[in-house]
């Protein structure tokens, strides 16, 4: 339990229930825009979002992630088709949209398209919303690094109310960030090299896992990711009572 | 301090398997006289509710009867339960195993399938991701009579009645190549009997083989899991002792989790 959750309920005692984490949020509009960039399958993400209550657009329209408050970058398989998708307009979207003061969630190939570059298939630069470049794990265990393993050093950030070190994600992948300021690592990951399994700065946020596949600790991260960026009350599982 | 520190923090995974006929699930002992036990959506719940690392579903009727896997229960499935969904039977194409995907399983079994046609493995992989593609072997053990040689399992496919010739070691060997990024293993002659994994056979897959072996076909007891695991499995599935509630999915993790690193689910129900 994080000290932030603590303070929150001591603030409003009165007004706040706890409900599970995993449950859907009380609000009746929450939006979720999720930005297909054409990498593959993005379905049980989408089922995920709308599971916690989440009205989900998904598109890759300049104009639609432009207007929206809350966008979701996913991505499976290799880093440069969805990043030469995004170049151009729906890129030049999505930072007029961060300049709004719109949340962004990379997941996996999505998070490694938020830093600097990728060294796979030869260097490719990135979005540079976080800091970092994405290459290879190294070798000596098995590549792709597939399954669940535990994320420690979770900070105190919103995405991760009610996390622990003892919570275990879902991955699948072969590179991941490294060199990433200190500051903006908000959990870490262990596989042939310790590496930024979440990242954060500003409103901008990524994980290397997949939160849709991560059971309830998934669940809770994506719905935290929703209270965030509505800015709602209780994104770590409380919910305000009569809404 | 100098510590050992592991190179990677990866769990042995624990894996439900339902066996599923006609949308129901059910089990029966070396793939015959099935029992029905209930519907998949609320058994794959309630074992993601209880820890289970990921969930296996074989439909057991879809290879024999030559019909189409059906999808909607897969829908439901993937629209409740939030951890990696594997489902086998009847992937006989690149479109098949599309469908699947598309209607949420994140893993593809191939059995039958691939013996008839082992391209269809790289097909897969190519399109979709070695991660996607579980290569599924039953394995017949063939006491050959050959003196110093050991044992011999056979691969046998459509639920176990159709022996194909083929050696399972070196039938794992070439899945691998072409292109099966996991591979799950049962033994024909331990299923469902609930005396133990064939260990033997597990040893020596695991130690050929460079992909996760889920160890399949046997599992009775705690100790039966802990063996399997010892032999160098990255997994073990098991059916019968989580459908007759022998033990929950979360008191196995607890057992397995004071020998072997395994994920134990904060807040899960017991």
């Amino acid at each position: 339990m994080t000290g932030a959750a603590t303070s929150r309920e001591r603030g409003h005692p009165a007004r706040i229930r706890r409900a599970p984490a995993t449950a859907p949020l009380a609000s009746s509009r929450v939006g979720a825009t999720v930005i297909d960039a054409g990498v593959g399958n993005i379905g049980n993400l989408v089922r995920a979002l709308r599971h916690l209550g989440a009205e989900v657009e998904i598109t890759c329209d300049p104009a639609t992630i432009r207007a929206s408050r809350c966008l979701v970058l996913p991505g499976v398989g290799a880093f440069r088709p969805p990043r030469e998708v995004l170049r151009g307009a729906p890129e030049e979207a999505m930072r007029a949209a961060l300049d709004d003061g719109a949340t962004l969630l990379g997941i996996c190939i999505g998070y490694q398209l938020l830093f600097d570059s990728s060294e796979e298939f030869g260097t490719t630069d990135g979005l540079a919303l976080l800091g970092g470049r994405v290459t290879e794990l190294p070798g000596g265990v098995p590549l792709p690094h597939i399954g669940w393993n535990r994320v420690f050093g979770v900070a105190d950030h919103p995405l991760l109310e009610g996390s622990t070190d003892d919570d275990h994600y879902y991955f699948v992948h072969s590179f991941a960030p490294e060199g990433v300021p200190e500051e903006s690592v908000l959990g870490r990951c262990r596989h042939g090299r310790s590496f930024p399994a979440i990242t954060g700065h500003g409103r901008v946020a990524g994980t290397q896992f997949h939160p849709e596949k991560s059971g309830a600790a998934g669940l809770r991260l994506l719905r935290n990711y929703l209270a965030w960026a509505h800015e709602l009350e209780g994104g770590n599982g409380a919910t305000a009572a009569g809404d | 301090m100098r510590a050992t520190i592991e190179p990677t923090g990866l769990t042995r995974r624990i894996i439900p398997c339902l066996d599923v006929a006609a949308g129901r699930v059910v089990k029966g002992v070396q793939f015959k006289n099935l029992t029905d036990h209930g519907d998949p959506t609320e058994a794959a719940a309630r074992y993601a509710a209880e820890g289970a690392d990921e969930i296996v579903f074989l439909d057991i009727t879809a290879a024999p009867e030559r019909r189409d896997t059906d999808l909607d229960w897969v829908r439901r499935t993937a629209e409740q339960v939030f951890i990696p969904l594997s489902v086998g039977g009847g992937v006989r194409s690149v479109d098949d195993g599309r469908n699947l995907l598309l209607a949420g399983a994140d893993k593809l079994g191939i059995n039958t399938a691939a013996v008839a046609e082992p391209e269809l493995l790289t097909r897969l992989a190519e399109r979709f991701g070695s991660q996607c593609v579980v290569l599924s072997v039953d394995a017949k053990r063939r006491d050959d009579g050959t003196a110093g040689n050991g044992p011999v399992w056979e691969v046998v496919t459509h639920g176990g009645r159709t022996p194909t010739g083929l050696d399972a070691l070196e039938w794992i060997e070439e899945g691998i190549e072409r292109g099966a990024g996991e591979i799950l293993l049962t033994s024909i002659d331990s299923d469902g009997t609930k005396e133990g994994y064939d260990l033997e056979l597990l040893r020596r897959a695991s130690a050929l083989s460079p992909v996760p072996v889920i160890a399949s076909g046997g599992a009775g007891t705690l100790e039966h899991l802990a063996d399997a695991l010892e032999t160098g499995a990255a997994a073990v599935l098991a059916a019968s002792i989580f459908h007759q509630e022998t033990y929950s999915v979360g008191a196995v993790k607890e057992y397995l989790g004071r020998r072997y690193p395994i994920r134990i689910q904060t807040g899960a129900s017991r």
